[in-house]
């Protein structure tokens, strides 16, 4: 009865956790104008962007814009987004349904696992209109883009592990919201959406310490460079995924009987 | 409906339950946090003392709910009751002692807990089943059941932003009365909707309860514990009074109420005491329509007052006035009152009642002046319950006489 909140129970809640990942996703878009377009206008925001900053790198070295530049941004800016989004979501989550926390026994993992969930959704859409338009622009599909499963996966343990410990950390602190909002803002100029790490020599192993980084360099290796991504990199984005994950999940259980008294 | 616990398997238990709450704000911003552990670091506090600002919600409670038996909790505000609550679901845990559940506990805490405005009914049926711990097969299987319960066939694809606050609590409720529990804990979710509706939530927890559930009702709904429960918890300020057969339980809660409520100071005249009575003099809580009850006043004074007429007031659960009389307006007359010469006044009642949980009224008047001098309210509170199933306030005793096609015999001439 008590909570529930390790694997096991975790996977008891099943049902659970699709419904609320359902109700977050039916929520987004019922009466909405724009519905599903929500899933790729925030990536497409991205990507102009990019095409506006790679358009000016190019005016200063009098290059002309290479498609491949715009694939790469494109590439980039779907996973962003959705690590942006998710974690925007998941840091409400527990607040957002207070009532739930405070008066229905549940393993409260389960909201900032749903809000995540259910911009898988959004992530799907715009990965899907992505393939479209990589197939369209002719930019190739080689065996190197398989390398996508695992670099996703690895990207959605990360988002994970933030989204509960921020999910948590907003109960107890009401301005942990605004240090996450802080956070996701400023965050993309030091994380390679806009840029690749090569642009740079000296601070490239310094870029690449963020955990993101090697992941969105991954995928852009994979699907418009058609090569395997750097993959001592990418095991360190892993491995910090997974023990993030693990730390996250012990810490939630550890504070999951203050919730109720202190949100 | 025995007093004891007896050798039946003990589901639900408490032992020797504390939980520490905190007035007021907690640090609620990170900038607060690092002088709020330094001063953790420097001197830590043992578990069981007080620190500033903090108060014991529960102290010490133990009590064991056996399999199928039906308990209630009563309580002031502030006793515990909702403590309790939570601590049996798991929302919160105890800062000391232990709580041992067996089986499956599903709480009836919150109505549409999960409801999202812009769904409709039947998503929102969905939704709210799985959050209270049914299986999607289950409520597909409950569904058309639950729909009926609520009496909202029409409206169940409308969006509930749409629906009146009556109809989202029904459809709430018709939920959460659904779900098969090992162990069912209700808080007083019971008085939602109508008359009619809270009626069919009653009898659907009296199914519930036959049916061999175990069910832990917190209420201030007197007549809906005695209905219920044959055991009841009296809680005060955190610690258990009393645990013991209903009627005795809810008579303790009633006369403590009713003793402090004559402890405050009173004017220059007052109501010293008011007592509700059967003929024989044994103290009335549960009364049974019709029957004749006696009320008897003392009033007391300070001063001497002359010119004084009692009143006598019944209220229903809606604070409707159904019942009012004076002495005065009964043709007696008014009287005098000294400190040292109390005045005595008992009014014989019938109790032709509908079935329900009233209250009773008494009121200290000198007419001519327009002086109220005392106004004791509620100075009883009182249910009535009925062999018949009559709603309503006033009880007319319906006979059937003729039910069918035929004419009534009366106008058969």
């Amino acid at each position: 009865m008590n909570g529930g909140d390790t694997a096991g129970g975790l996977l008891r809640y099943r049902e659970l956790l699709a419904m609320l990942t359902w109700r977050e996703i039916a929520i987004r878009y019922k009466q909405t104008l724009m519905g599903f377009l929500w899933a790729i206008l925030m990536p497409m925001v991205v990507v102009a962007a990019g095409i506006l900053v790679r358009g000016a790198f190019t005016a200063i070295s009098n290059k002309p814009l290479a498609l491949s530049a715009v694939f790469t941004v494109a590439v980039k800016s779907v996973p962003w987004a959705f690590f942006v989004g998710a974690i925007r979501f998941a840091t409400n989550s527990l607040i957002a349904n207070t009532n739930l926390v405070t008066k229905v026994s549940l393993p409260r993992a389960i909201f900032p696992i749903a809000s995540v969930c259910s911009q898988l959704l959004d992530f799907a859409v715009a990965g899907l209109v992505l393939g479209v338009v990589l197939v369209v622009g002719r930019a190739g599909v080689t065996w190197e883009a398989l390398w996508v499963i695992p670099l996703v996966l690895i990207l959605i343990a990360l988002t994970m592990g933030i989204s509960i410990l921020t999910a948590a950390a907003s109960l107890f602190y009401r301005d942990v919201k605004y240090l996450v909002e802080v956070f996701l803002t400023f965050a993309i100029f030091f994380t390679p959406v806009l840029y690749d790490v090569d642009m740079f020599t000296r601070l490239r192993d310094w870029l690449l310490l963020n955990p993101v980084a090697p992941i969105l360099e991954g995928l852009a290796d994979a699907l418009v460079k058609h090569q395997t991504p750097p993959l001592p990199w990418v095991g360190y984005s892993a491995a910090f995924a997974g023990l993030l994950l693990v730390v996250a999940l012990w810490t939630f259980r550890r504070l999951d009987p203050l919730f109720a008294e202190r949100i | 409906m025995s007093a004891a616990p007896g050798p039946a398997e003990t589901v639900l238990a408490l032992e020797g339950v504390s939980k520490k709450f905190r007035r007021g704000e907690l640090y609620d911003s990170l900038r607060d946090l690092v002088p709020a552990l330094a001063r953790r670091v420097l001197r830590p506090v043992p578990r069981n003392a007080l620190q500033k600002g903090e108060f014991w919600a529960l102290k010490d409670v133990s009590f064991s709910v056996g399999r199928g038996e039906a308990v209630g909790v009563i309580g002031e505000n502030g006793a515990g009751k909702s403590t309790i609550l939570k601590l049996l679901t798991g929302i919160i845990r105890p800062t000391e002692g232990a709580i041992r559940v067996r089986g499956r506990v599903s709480a009836l805490i919150e109505v549409g807990a999960g409801f999202h405005p812009d769904l409709t009914g039947r998503e929102n049926i969905f939704l709210n089943g799985t959050i209270l711990g049914m299986s999607k097969a289950e409520i597909r299987k409950k569904f058309d059941a639950i729909v009926d319960f609520s009496g909202l066939e029409e409206f169940i694809d409308t969006p509930v932003k749409r629906y009146s606050s009556g109809m989202y609590a029904r459809l709430g409720f018709s939920v959460a009365v659904h779900v098969d529990p090992d162990v069912l804990i209700v808080d007083e979710v019971l008085s939602v909707g109508d008359y009619v509706f809270q009626r069919k939530c009653t009898e659907r927890m009296f199914q519930v309860v036959k049916g061999g559930a175990t069910v832990v009702f917190v209420s201030h709904n007197l007549h809906a514990v005695n209905d219920l429960c044959s055991r009841t918890v009296l809680l005060s300020r955190g610690k258990v009074e009393q645990v013991g057969p209903t009627t005795e339980v809810v008579r303790t809660y009633l006369e403590r109420a009713r003793a402090r409520m004559q402890e405050t100071p009173r004017g220059d005249a007052y109501i010293a005491s008011v007592r509700m009575a059967t003929p024989d003099g044994a103290e009335a809580v549960g009364i049974r329509a019709g029957d004749p009850v006696r009320v008897e006043l003392e009033v007391r004074a300070r001063i001497p007052c002359e010119k004084l007429s009692l009143g006598l007031q019944v209220f229903d659960e809606d604070s409707y006035n159904i019942f009012n009389t004076a002495t005065e307006r009964l043709g007696l007359g008014t009287f005098s009152v000294t400190p040292d010469e109390p005045f005595r006044c008992v009014f014989e009642v019938q109790m032709h009642l509908g079935e329900g949980t009233y209250f009773l009224g008494a009121t200290l008047h000198r007419y001519d002046i327009q002086r109220q001098y005392d106004r004791r309210f509620p100075a009883q509170t009182f249910f009535v319950r009925s062999e018949q199933d009559v709603r309503g306030a006033a009880n007319l005793y319906p006979r059937v006489v003729t039910f069918g096609a035929d004419l009534p015999a009366t106008s058969r001439r």
